[in-house]
């Protein structure tokens, strides 16, 4: 698979409080992260982890601390020309959690999509915008689509809000869609509409698709391979049948076991974990899970956790875990 | 239903328990047997009994039917899920309950009996003698229904006192206690909502909802802003409270899945009226309206075979638009002529009522229940 996207040590860091109290928040930190073309990628999380801040760089909305982002082999810290920026934000669109206030109100549906047009795609005439914009449409479902147009946001239901999204991301000709959880505003009966909406752009219009979601369910449900993330750090990644199968962090053995999954019978041994969100205030060096995890060593206290390949394509930042792939054995920490 | 409108104290004995006393009570009824009727208490007589509950919503556009007639059974500790999509009634059906409906919003028919008491057109000062003490509500956001300038233990300290709890060691110790039955350091009894994470001021609500330990608790997505394993742990002690002090919960949710394995009874609303209800497992292993089903299969799973799902195409019926044929047919996959042109009663199936006409020559009698 050919690498569309690539970050190497990418981390965000923020300053708060005030003269008296500084603290600095360090949001995302040594994050490699790849995305290769027609893919999707599910990027795992709770409130916290810093899921939304990496897509908030990969959208240049916030600058990194360090590290650097390559699209296409090029950094995106050379790109100083405004044609350079456009294009860049044309192939890497983001598509936000909530679609009640991420369209204009006052507006017809057609303005924002046909203003991206204008701006991005300014070689088409008037007449080929309004037909390009009602092709997206008619591609993302919302048909028919000439009607859609005209209609204002409130007339629209949250499925199909989230498809506008969709579509004004699309009407871009992008490569990769940045989706910040897509669908976790939207009843459960329509989610499953958007999943399958997802996999058909990947199919059809060859797009790559960052998956931003805290529902690993759905994660698996569209995407090949998932990044689960504590605290700002990747905890695993790997290929999603893999990861789900044989959790090797015992973060994602916690996420894992918290699903409700009507199809088997309760598991109780994670309800001690209260869910209480991760410290990434000033946080020392260490396991940034070790807080909540029963495994807990000394080492985890004092040495981060690099991420290491435990398992063939299948990676896990955990002293405890990594010990154990060594010699063969198995970790349950949930 | 005998309806003793401004008696407070006309509920079954065993519901007179105030704060601990009925620590020690066992876990009853936490898993009746039966489907659609709930189990009585020693006095036969459930915790709430909705009849015809109707509320319309008068607008410029004409009146809109939220809930219509919906009816059903709550018995003493009964766990009961009620499920649907946004829109569906189940939020005006909670506050219909609840008593707490505002312009445009009214009860347009049907009563509330709550142990006993038609709660329908009690005065507000009626109503707040019962409120927090006998029935509480858990709102969906902790964040919104909290005070933010107030205190956790200044807040619990305003229900107490509102119910006429004068001593200030009685105060701070039930609010000490309750904290602690929800898993939050007492300590926290000084700290305002925001400097509580989502989950611990979802906790502090369930927490003030149990400083009468009251008969019903009435819960509208408590968890719905949580993350998976807050969720979760969340879930589970609302469930060991309940075994412990036999307290009955209404719990809404969009998500089916979340109440598998803690309800012991399903309604499922659509367009403001019961499409099914029975008992959960029976639900789970063989749904009988088309929606329900529809519902079930709407989740991806994280085990077992990848399959394409579908989920429920479309989108809720507007209530606004009178329809001719039941309120699901433009959505169903089963549908029949006969759908489209006669809106179809609730049919009783082993225990279960389910409003399909799939079911109709199934039930006994070949119509009403």
């Amino acid at each position: 698979m050919t690498e569309l996207l690539r970050t190497e040590n990418l981390a965000r860091h923020f300053k708060i409080g005030n003269a008296l109290s500084r603290r600095t928040l360090y949001a995302v930190d040594d994050l490699n992260l790849s995305i290769g073309e027609r893919e999707i990628v599910a990027l795992v999380g709770e409130s916290g982890s810093g899921k939304s801040t990496v897509a908030r760089l990969l959208a240049k909305i916030y600058k990194p601390t360090s590290g650097e982002i390559y699209f296409q082999g090029r950094p995106l810290s050379q790109i100083r020309s405004r044609r350079d920026m456009l294009r860049y934000r044309g192939d890497v669109p983001m598509v936000f959690q909530d679609p009640f206030a991420s369209i204009n109100p006052v507006f017809r549906v057609s303005h924002g999509i046909l203003r991206a047009l204008k701006l991005h795609r300014p070689e088409l005439s008037a007449a080929q915008r309004q037909a390009e914009a009602a092709s997206v449409f008619e591609t993302v479902g919302l048909t028919p689509a000439a009607e859609v147009l005209q209609r204002f946001p409130h007339e629209l239901s949250g499925g199909q809000r989230q498809r506008v999204g969709f579509a004004q991301a699309l009407a871009l000709r992008p490569k990769l869609i940045l989706a910040d959880e897509p669908v976790s505003m939207l009843d459960v009966s329509i989610r499953i509409g958007l999943l399958n909406l997802m996999a058909k752009l990947r199919d059809e219009a060859g797009v790559s698709i960052l998956y931003i979601t805290h529902d690993i369910a759905s994660a698996r449900y569209v995407t090949d391979r998932v990044v689960v993330m504590y605290a700002g750090r990747i905890a695993e990644a790997g290929p999603v049948e893999e990861v789900l199968a044989a959790p090797q962090h015992p973060y994602t053995q916690l996420l894992l076991s918290a699903v409700p999954d009507p199809r088997a019978e309760l598991n109780v041994g994670a309800t001690t974990d209260r869910g209480e969100p991760p410290r990434v205030l000033d946080p020392a060096p260490g396991c940034r899970f070790r807080w909540r995890c029963p495994l807990a060593t000394d080492e985890c206290a004092r040495v981060t956790p690099p991420l290491e390949e435990l398992r063939p394509g299948q990676h896990a930042a955990c002293h405890v875990a990594a010990a154990a792939a060594a010699s063969g054995a198995e970790v349950r920490a949930f | 239903m005998s309806s003793v409108p401004g008696s407070e104290s006309a509920g079954p004995a065993e519901g007179s328990g105030r704060l601990a006393s009925r620590a020690g009570s066992p876990a009853a009824a936490s898993f009746p047997p039966a489907g659609a009727a709930p189990v009585p208490d020693a006095a036969g007589q459930p915790v709430l009994a909705v009849r015809d509950l109707t509320v319309e919503y008068v607008m410029e556009r004409g009146t809109v039917t939220a809930v219509d007639h919906v009816s059903f059974d709550l018995g003493p500790g009964e766990f009961l899920g009620v499920v649907g999509e946004s829109g569906c009634g189940k939020s005006t059906l909670l506050f219909a309950i609840a008593q707490l409906l505002a312009p445009p919003a009214g009860i347009a028919g049907g009563s509330v009996a709550f142990r006993g008491t038609n709660m329908v057109g009690l005065t507000d000062k009626e109503l707040a003698a019962i409120r927090w003490k006998d029935l509480s509500v858990v709102m969906q956001s902790a964040m919104n229904a909290l005070n933010p300038v107030k205190s956790i233990g200044a807040q619990f300290s305003d229900v107490m006192r509102a119910h006429g709890v004068r001593s200030k060691q009685e105060i701070a110790a039930r609010s000490a206690e309750v904290l602690r039955m929800v898993g939050i350091d007492p300590v926290h009894l000084g700290s305002y909502p925001h400097q509580l994470s989502g989950g611990m001021r979802q906790r502090s609500m369930i927490a003030m909802a149990m400083l009468f330990t009251p008969d019903l608790i009435i819960m509208d997505e408590p968890t719905s802003a949580l993350d998976v394993v807050a969720q979760r742990s969340l879930m589970v002690q609302v469930k060991e409270l309940q075994q412990q002090f036999g307290f009955a919960v209404i719990f809404v949710t969009h998500d089916m899945s979340l109440v598998r394995h803690f309800s012991e009874r399903l309604l499922v609303m659509y367009a403001g009226q019961v499409a099914e209800v029975g008992e959960t497992r029976r639900m789970f292993a063989s749904p009988l309206h088309p929606y329900t089903a529809g519902l079930m299969e709407a989740f991806p799973s994280i085990r077992g075979p990848r399959v394409p799902l579908t989920g429920i195409p479309g989108s809720p019926p507007d209530l606004a638009q009178p329809q001719a044929g039941c309120w699901f047919a433009p959505r169903c996959t089963r549908v029949m002529p006969r759908c489209r042109t006669s809106q179809p009663d609730l049919y009783q199936v082993d225990g279960t009522l389910a409003r399909c006409f799939l079911h109709q020559e199934e039930a006994p009698g070949g119509g009403r229940p």
